[in-house]
């Protein structure tokens, strides 16, 4: 017995550094692990997380009225002001147009998503995922632009609907209140319309993942067993669909929340959240303002991912 | 976390105290190049010949000088702010509403006049302008000065400039026979209340404003109504001077406050379009090239500074962006300003002009003012249709 105990090892021990070091980490598989941590937990921690709650404290201090300097001392008057008539309704401005953004493009992207997963083949299908995403490949900036060209009061969309004699169907749209205004470009239906055509290709994939994993014999089983078509969808489609509804409309509405560029180059120059942020921080110097109006979409995010994993929308990410 | 939070806070400040102290002081002596300058301008003020050939004032600098000129455009004089706050930059040409604001922010240091031989040669008016002198020390040289005109397309006018600024304040009928709704557009930045503040200065006397820039609750209150008949005529604010030529171009704008810039570049793809200053008078802007306190190439600013006053330089500048120079010389003989060139921009018009100042609570003129902050959050309150 003890004999055994004390018997060498088959291998010497070896003695050179790197040799050490790997017998250690062998031995010591917990220390290994820590090491290949680290650094994406550091980075997580200190550059993901830190900068976010460097942020969340500034926004608990408040602005001098007077010299304009930040005062260093704990109070909620900033978030107070966020309830302020002209700060609120860019709020409320914000979320109502990611809603619809979100809404509207499910609309359209679920056709396109199932004409993708259902009956697309072989060249089709390779056409189609080009299509979606060849406009992911130009600069966003270049698509505004082009968009703001289009939609233009002396655009192509005008000249267009003027040699079909359709123009005052334009102008009727424009002439609503709130929605309309001078021209498209000017006008929340050109902000909208532009937000749909941006992000639509983060809701037809989610959209095409699920409807992929649907198999087609459920919904024949439903057909044999009478079910119309639309109870098929109702019933069937749609509810094994939703949670890549959902997770693209994940994508849609926080995009949506978030950009600053699109509402300042076409629009009413009535401010989003994010040109707020823009404005308070490097126009007025309003760092705390800035980051109360951070904390809105970061607050709105938590509960629609709370809801949206109720929903089982992260199984189809 | 509030512990560590505070002694950062501590550590920055004392830093920026001992940094200041080293630097509150004006430059005694050049020294060679460092190689290097950045400055932060308005688009079209610093201009090496990508544009146009023949406007090129950077590139004999730089082989001069061998300081390499980078450039970073900023379009609102609070993004000029912003940025200086932000450090890294050298010189910026602030106008009136940035300038003050640099200064009590401690972001500019004092210059010696000295060591700019052509100090001498700046027109009297602007050498010792409130906005970039406080307590008899200069904060940097006049660059350019000029004002906010009225721009419109001759056709909707008849070719007949409009007298008054009321085409962008108040619905009416122009000449073309159609309303001005939706067809005009103002400026995206809070400093535009004072051009609603200068109107009412003409138009209604009772309020008493003496100037644009300095105003109690009542006339504050006045400028801002009117803004708001103007939000509903306007259907974009201009913010990017490129966005807003495009808009006369494509969008039907026919009237808006604007610079002679938007104006000469529009004149030269033969758009009907001219500009006017308004009997009412306009407000303007006088820029002022300022060193920042932590520059880390103070010997090629202070070259640019003296190569920034140069008649040529300076008659090029206004040429290309349709503003009058700071050095009188700069009117005669210069190819691309021509002789008329400054009669041409308004520079006899200086004493009309009612040059940008930061509102602040102290003001000359009554006991207490609305300061700039306010005009911030209610111009964005205003634009937001409240």
């Amino acid at each position: 017995m003890s004999a055994i105990a004390h018997q060498q090892p088959i291998v010497p021990e070896r003695s050179t550094l790197t040799s050490r070091v790997s017998d250690f980490l062998w031995k010591h598989p917990h220390v290994l692990l820590a090491i290949l941590l680290a650094p994406p937990l550091l980075w997580l921690g200190i550059i993901y997380l830190g900068s976010l709650i460097a942020l969340l404290l500034q926004s608990f201090f408040s602005i001098d009225d007077y010299s304009g300097l930040i005062n260093y001392e704990f109070t909620l008057a900033t978030y107070r002001q966020l309830l302020n008539e002209a700060n609120f309704d860019i709020i409320v401005r914000t979320v109502l147009m990611a809603a619809i953004v979100t809404l509207v493009s499910a609309v359209i992207a679920f056709p396109i998503a199932y004409y993708a997963a259902r009956y697309a083949r072989g060249k089709w299908k390779v056409f189609f995922y080009l299509g979606v995403m060849l406009p992911l490949w130009s600069s966003y900036l270049v698509k505004i632009y082009a968009w703001k060209l289009i939609l233009a009061k002396e655009g192509i969309l005008t000249w267009f609907l003027t040699k079909l004699n359709l123009l005052w169907v334009l102008d009727t749209w424009l002439s609503l209140p709130v929605i309309g205004g001078n021209s498209l470009s000017v006008s929340y239906t050109g902000t909208f319309i532009v937000f749909v055509y941006v992000w639509m290709p983060f809701m037809i994939l989610p959209i095409q993942a699920a409807l992929e994993r649907v198999p087609a014999n459920l919904i024949e089983a439903s057909s044999d067993l009478g079910g119309t078509p639309q109870q098929t969808f109702r019933h069937v489609l749609f509810p094994l669909a939703l949670p890549g509804i959902v997770a693209g409309s994940i994508f849609t509405f926080s995009l949506t929340l978030g950009d600053y560029i699109i509402p300042q180059i076409i629009g009413s120059s009535r401010l989003f959240i994010g040109q707020a942020v823009y404005a308070q921080q490097g126009t007025a110097g309003n760092i705390p303002l800035a980051a109360a109006f951070t904390v809105v979409p970061i607050v709105i995010m938590g509960f629609y991912l709370w809801m949206a994993r109720r929903m089982g929308a992260f199984d189809a990410l | 976390m509030k512990q560590i939070l505070k002694s950062c806070t501590a550590l920055t400040l004392s830093l920026a105290f001992t940094t200041q102290v080293l630097a509150q002081e004006a430059l005694k002596e050049l020294g060679k190049g460092e190689g290097e300058l950045s400055i932060v301008a308005w688009p079209g003020y610093i201009e090496r010949g990508e544009t146009d050939k023949s406007y090129d004032w950077v590139t004999a600098f730089e082989k001069e000088s061998g300081c390499k000129v980078n450039v970073k455009t900023a379009a609102t004089s609070d993004e000029m702010v912003a940025l200086m706050n932000e450090g890294d930059f050298d010189l910026v040409t602030a106008s009136g509403d940035a300038s003050l604001r640099l200064v009590a922010g401690k972001r500019v240091q004092p210059i010696n006049t000295d060591l700019i031989p052509s100090w001498k040669t700046i027109d009297e008016h602007l050498q010792d302008a409130p906005w970039h002198t406080v307590k008899g020390v200069h904060y940097g040289t006049p660059y350019v000065w000029g004002p906010n005109v009225l721009m419109y397309n001759t056709e909707a006018f008849k070719d007949k400039p409009p007298a008054s600024w009321n085409v962008v304040f108040e619905e009416m009928t122009l000449p073309d026979g159609k309303s001005n709704k939706g067809r005009i557009q103002a400026y995206d930045g809070p400093i535009h209340i004072a051009d609603a503040a200068n109107y009412l200065m003409a138009h209604k006397p009772d309020l008493g404003i003496k100037s644009p820039y300095e105003l109690n609750e009542d006339q504050y209150k006045a400028a801002l109504d009117l803004l708001r008949v103007q939000r509903t005529l306007a259907g974009r604010y201009w913010h990017d001077a490129m966005i807003q030529i495009d808009d006369f171009k494509n969008e039907g704008v026919v009237a808006s406050g604007s610079w002679p810039f938007q104006v000469n570049l529009l004149k030269a793809e033969n758009k009907p379009i001219a500009s006017v200053v308004p009997e009412e008078g306009a407000t303007g802007w006088s820029d002022t090239t300022m060193l920042h306190v932590d520059s880390a190439h103070p010997n090629c600013a202070y070259m640019w500074m003296e190569h920034s006053l140069s008649p040529k330089v300076q008659g090029d500048v206004s040429a290309w962006f349709g503003a009058n120079p700071s050095v009188g010389a700069a009117c005669k003989g210069n190819e691309l300003l021509t002789d008329e060139g400054c009669a041409t921009n308004g520079y006899n018009d200086f004493d009309k002009i009612k040059f940008w100042r930061t509102p602040v609570s102290k003001c000359e003129s009554q006991s207490e003012c609305v300061p700039y902050h306010r005009w911030v959050s209610d111009y964005i309150g205003v634009i937001g249709g409240r």
